[in-house]
């Protein structure tokens, strides 16, 4: 099926966005529309500040993409919308406006998973790229490591039973004085230090060789500044960040590995936020090439949060027949592959 | 003239279709907060058994606040999408005042009263004059007790409706005393009929609809992060 211009919405966190994707691979337009500088005022995003700032924003957001894709609401053959995982509240918006747009336009509806999205932002860059193959999702939400068995079609390997990878950065962040959002300033504040400088944890999680545990390597962040403060001894915080850094990318590529290792596919692929940053995706690009496997990782702008990954995802929908009615309802705490 | 109205600002989830003068349709549930699940679907429903054409609609008209912060979104993220699609202007309506409708024309003060939470009513005082809606104390978040000095200082019956009145029942009739009339059940909560109605008036009074895209609800209350931040920059500079 081709020529499908699918219209996406995604509210699901502290980004209005809206995108134009033609045949779930082709951008016609990527509008985002970030809260960032709002957020930062209060140490990490206000769900109800970031539900207003959508309300506000979400018409001339897809009225952007619209216009950015030189097409109207008339050549659009379908509404996408995420409906979770995500903040109640931010989700509801972009939600109850797909409807009612999905309604008085008369356009099928079609609710996507977030982290679903996330995974088909490699299709938006990577013409080539079909499944199967691994992926790793990590985000300011989520760190999970999933098989992409078919279009559509996951299996979770691991997940984090406590912090996600990009929460663990946002609070180590806040713990050595550099603030909201943690991810790129730790990012940046590593090139400086030394990874090896501190020998902090890397987690197991019992009876599980993927799953990912974030909370206990805080901790020991935090219980090293501690002692260092009680020691009056100085903080060498780029060596924090540094060392901080490298344990959390670690056990990431580590699980990573033993999925391509029982899976035997040849690609593997991350995407989310955090897979924007730039000590992880060496540290990755360095693992697959040692192991002869081809790595995917979207640019920046298709790592954030962004509609056209959710249109990209709404495609592979669309051409199953999923099709959603206008009691589509956000499902903050949705399952990856889970349908509702 | 043709509006679709909305109101999902309480307890009711509420849609009406306004044709030529007179409600066409009009579809309320007040049954579980799943407005997001039902709201759409009743609104699909109405115009489908009132075979209404959605795209001879001139005007979406939606309650606008005060009320329960998702309920108001969900109604206005709504209306905002189908504004969008029809090419057409929203219409916001003061929840308050949409309430007070329900007793168009009689001839006493009408005091509408939503539950606001942290002891608090979203309230205000209005009076039916020669066939139009005054304003006689703005919708505002105040403690219940404060409205109530206000309304015993006055004279005359008062009608209460809405939530509030569920919640403060008791105090109303020891407060007023005969001078309360309390809304029978059928005409207490929203309804987007008057919503609907609340619009048209205010049409063809001259009162311009807004832009969809330059329209949000009208919280009343900042949120919960916003007033503590304050709160803390205010102590430091003390």
């Amino acid at each position: 099926m081709s020529g499908i211009n699918i219209l996406a919405i995604e509210s699901s966190c502290d980004e209005t966005a809206a995108a134009v994707v033609a045949d779930g691979r082709k951008i016609l337009s990527n509008v985002i529309s970030s809260q960032i500088d709002i957020h930062t005022l209060y140490g990490g995003v206000v769900p109800e500040i970031a539900s207003r700032k959508h309300t506000e924003r979400i018409n001339r957001v897809v009225g952007k993409a619209l216009s950015d894709a030189g097409i109207t609401l008339d050549e659009i053959d379908a509404i996408a919308v995420t409906y979770g995982p995500g903040l109640v509240g931010a989700l509801l918006v972009g939600v109850s406006f797909a409807k009612g747009l999905a309604f008085a336009a008369n356009k099928p509806l079609i609710g996507v998973h977030h982290i679903e999205g996330h995974i088909c932002a490699n299709f938006l860059q990577f013409k080539e790229l079909e499944p199967p193959f691994p992926c790793l999702i990590v985000s300011g939400g989520h760190t999970t490591l999933a098989r992409v068995k078919d279009y559509g079609e996951y299996e979770i390997l691991g997940r984090s039973c406590d912090d996600s990878a990009g929460e663990a950065f946002d609070k180590v962040a806040r713990a050595i004085g550099l603030g909201y959002p943690g991810g790129p300033k730790i990012d940046a504040l590593s090139d400086e230090g030394d990874p090896d400088a501190i020998p902090f944890p890397r987690a197991k999680v019992d009876g599980s060789d993927y799953d990912f545990s974030f909370s206990g390597l805080k901790s020991a962040v935090l219980n090293y500044l501690n002692s260092c403060a009680l020691k009056k001894q100085e903080v060498n915080t780029a060596d924090v960040a540094a060392s901080f850094q490298k344990a959390v990318v670690d056990v990431l590529v580590e699980h990573s590995m033993l999925a391509l290792d029982k899976g035997g596919e040849k690609r593997f692929a991350i995407a989310g936020g955090v897979a924007a940053n730039r000590h992880l995706r060496a540290a990755f690009e360095k693992a697959c090439e040692t192991k002869g496997v081809e790595f995917y990782c979207p640019d920046f702008i298709l790592c954030t949060d962004n509609a056209a990954m959710i249109g990209a995802a709404a495609y592979y929908e669309y051409i199953k027949g999923v099709r959603h009615g206008l009691d589509l309802n956000a499902v903050p705490a949705l399952r990856l592959g889970e349908r509702i | 003239m043709n509006i679709l109205a909305l109101d999902s600002s309480g307890a009711v989830a509420s849609v009406a279709v306004f044709c030529d003068g007179r409600i066409r349709g009009e579809y309320s549930l007040n049954h579980k907060l799943t407005h997001s699940q039902t709201i759409m679907p009743m609104m699909e429903e109405m115009c489908k058994r009132a075979e209404y054409d959605i795209a001879a609609t001139d005007v979406i008209a939606v309650a606008a606040g005060p009320g329960s912060f998702t309920g108001l979104r969900i109604g206005a993220a709504a209306a905002k999408g189908m504004a969008f699609a029809l090419g057409v202007k929203i219409m916001p309506v003061p929840t308050l005042e949409g309430l007070s409708y329900r007793f168009w024309g009689v001839p006493s003060l009408i005091c509408p009263m939503m539950d606001a939470r942290r002891s608090q009513v979203y309230s205000g005082i209005y009076r039916f004059e020669g066939g139009s809606l005054k304003t006689v104390r703005e919708g505002e978040a105040l403690a219940l007790e404060e409205q109530l000095k206000r309304l015993k200082a006055a004279e005359g019956e008062v009608v209460f409706l809405g939530d509030g009145v569920d919640v403060h029942l008791d105090a109303i009739r020891n407060s007023l005393g005969d001078r309360c009339v309390i809304a029978p059940g059928h005409r207490r909560y929203q309804s987007a009929a008057c919503i609907a109605q609340y619009a048209a008036d205010k049409l063809t009074e001259g009162v311009p609809a807004v832009a969809a895209e330059d329209f949000a609800p009208e919280y009343l209350r900042r949120s919960q992060a916003e007033r503590e931040r304050e709160e803390r920059l205010s102590g430091v500079n003390s």
